[in-house]
């Protein structure tokens, strides 16, 4: 059977397109530098699909997209980073480098695969000082932005990412960056999610050894009251005037469980 | 780069174990300490060997403490080394024997512990970490019988019973849990009498704290193998406490007060307190 002819440029859009279409099914996740350090917020009602991980002592990988797909990439990044703290020190491992792997690997798949990874991720490493910080941001092509001080990832986010950066302020602790991400992740009006419905971790440049916090339970819950906004009077008048609302966010991705897309 | 590419794709194609050195096994086995290769001659007396190490159950915790000195035969090849590893944060372990075949082995047991804790999700039970450490000893058998021998000691804090344990290994691997308190080392003979008298169970943190310093003291007092603490030098011995606080190396000024009230107890009392007879 002779195939139709695609051009590389129409094979390439096409394959883009598909990724694309597949990352911005999922729900958004926030990745924001606070006073000590990284914050990594992720909706995510799932207590044992992880979208935010610990990858080495101070490098921390958040990623949206198919579950399966960048759980092979943060396995392969922890084997990456193990291996050569190992063979050379704890402090030769860096995000950087860690970048340019999955970089290479991304574009790689992306040019020689039918199918992109429908991945985009982010690897952040925290540094001594806030100005050490790193934040790259990886796309399913391949591509590496080193991002100042925020970045988000995933679903809507250049919506997402325009109302983070309205809240957002440089040096901020750590209940305001919380609330500055929650706020961008909630729709105008929308409910915020609750700890139960939050995937949140820190890279804390004050813990020692290993900087990755993952913060649940009733620590969560604490900050998560911490973070509310001052001017809650205001939030309550919008849900009744609304009535029943759909969902604050987009629905929960399909994609994260591996179940069929939907049409 | 070719060698990279080769990686990468073993990077991807690993679904197996969670298992840090079976994963190395594959991909670099040149990296891993096997003791694969045959020595011309036993070793022995001249690489530097660590000594002793003791560690004791407290009342929520355990506490390991080890002195400063490595041995080449009867020369002192180094005064201020350090033998206790944190492994995780729930666990540490010491070594006694060949320095060198030790520290590799407390290094790769680190990354082994927190390989499986990042790749799963969950760390390792306390037995689960004692028997993996026993598999790094057993696999050191043959390099053990050339002269290159490495005994670690293992403790950790169990959330399961929220209390210290502590296990002991011998060449051929182990692990033999230790009730209450267990020393390592050409000191240990005599660090374990003096633990034997000077334990309390369920003592606090800081009572077990000096009672190893006691039976270091001891160790160091008729082992010549074993420093004592280096006052001109101000080289202490490394403590550190485990408990469901997490890891906590004591700082040096903290042990320095401590050794200096024992040091003044010792120069009216040099064998150190005593046990009630009845």
């Amino acid at each position: 059977m002779p195939f139709p002819y695609a051009s590389p440029e129409q094979i390439m859009r096409d394959r883009a397109e598909y990724a694309r279409k597949g990352i911005a099914r999922g729900r958004s996740v926030v990745v924001v530098q606070y006073a000590d350090g990284i914050l990594l917020v992720a909706p995510n009602p799932s207590k044992a699909l992880h979208k935010i991980s610990e990858i080495y002592d101070r490098i921390g990988f958040a990623a949206v997209g198919r579950y399966n797909e960048f759980e092979t990439l943060r396995q392969a990044g922890i084997r990456y980073a193990d291996v050569n703290g190992y063979n050379y020190n704890r402090k030769d491992v860096t995000a950087r480098a860690l970048a340019n792997v999955y970089a290479s690997q991304l574009g790689m798949i992306f040019t020689d695969s039918i199918k992109a990874l429908e991945v985009e991720i982010v690897v952040a490493e925290v540094g001594e000082t806030a100005e050490q910080d790193q934040i790259y941001r990886l796309t399913f092509d391949g591509s590496v932005f080193d991002e100042q001080g925020m970045a988000v990832i995933g679903g809507q986010s250049d919506t997402v990412a325009t109302r983070l950066k309205e809240r957002y302020r440089v040096g901020a602790p750590l209940a305001e960056a919380l609330d500055a991400a929650l706020t961008a992740l909630t729709e105008p009006g929308g409910e915020r999610p609750g700890a139960g419905q939050l995937e949140v971790a820190v890279l804390d440049r004050n813990r020692e050894h290993r900087k990755f916090l993952r913060l649940s339970g009733p620590r969560l819950e604490r900050l998560l009251a911490d973070a509310t906004p001052a001017a809650t009077p205001e939030s309550p008048p919008a849900t009744p005037e609304g009535g029943r609302k759909p969902p604050p966010t987009a629905p929960e991705g399909d994609i994260d469980t591996g179940s069929e897309p939907p049409l | 780069m070719a060698s990279q590419q080769a990686w990468m794709n073993n990077l991807y194609t690993n679904t197996g174990s969670s298992s840090f050195t079976d994963f190395l096994r594959g991909y670099a086995p040149e990296m891993l300490p096997d003791g694969r290769e045959a020595l011309p001659a036993p070793v022995g007396d001249q690489i530097p060997h660590a000594t002793t190490i003791v560690a004791v159950t407290c009342a929520g915790g355990v506490v390991m403490a080890g002195d400063r000195r490595a041995t080449s035969g009867n020369m002192i090849s180094n005064r201020d080394m350090e033998k206790v590893f944190r492994t995780d944060e729930y666990s540490c372990m010491g070594i006694a024997g060949t320095a060198s075949t030790g520290i590799e082995m407390a290094r790769l047991y680190q990354v082994e512990l927190e390989h499986y804790e990042k790749l799963e999700g969950r760390s390792l039970s306390t037995d689960g970490k004692a028997n993996r450490l026993a598999t790094f000893v057993r696999q050191n058998l043959g390099a053990a019988m050339q002269g290159l021998v490495v005994v670690p000691i293992f403790a950790a804090y169990d959330e399961r019973i929220d209390g210290g344990r502590i296990f002991g290994y011998d060449v051929g691997g182990g692990p033999y849990e230790h009730q209450l308190y267990h020393s390592i080392g050409s000191g240990s003979i005599f660090a374990r009498g003096s633990l034997k008298k000077l334990y309390r169970e369920n003592a606090a943190p800081d009572e077990a704290v000096l009672t190893c310093l006691q039976a270091l003291y001891d160790a160091a007092d008729d082992d010549s193998a074993t420093g004592g603490p280096d006052v001109t030098r101000r080289i202490w011995p490394v403590v550190v406490v485990i408990t469901a606080d997490g890891y906590r190396r004591l700082p040096d000024e903290e042990i320095a007060t401590l050794v200096e009230s024992l040091l003044a107890g010792r120069m009216t009392d040099p064998d150190g307190p005593t046990a009630p007879l009845r």
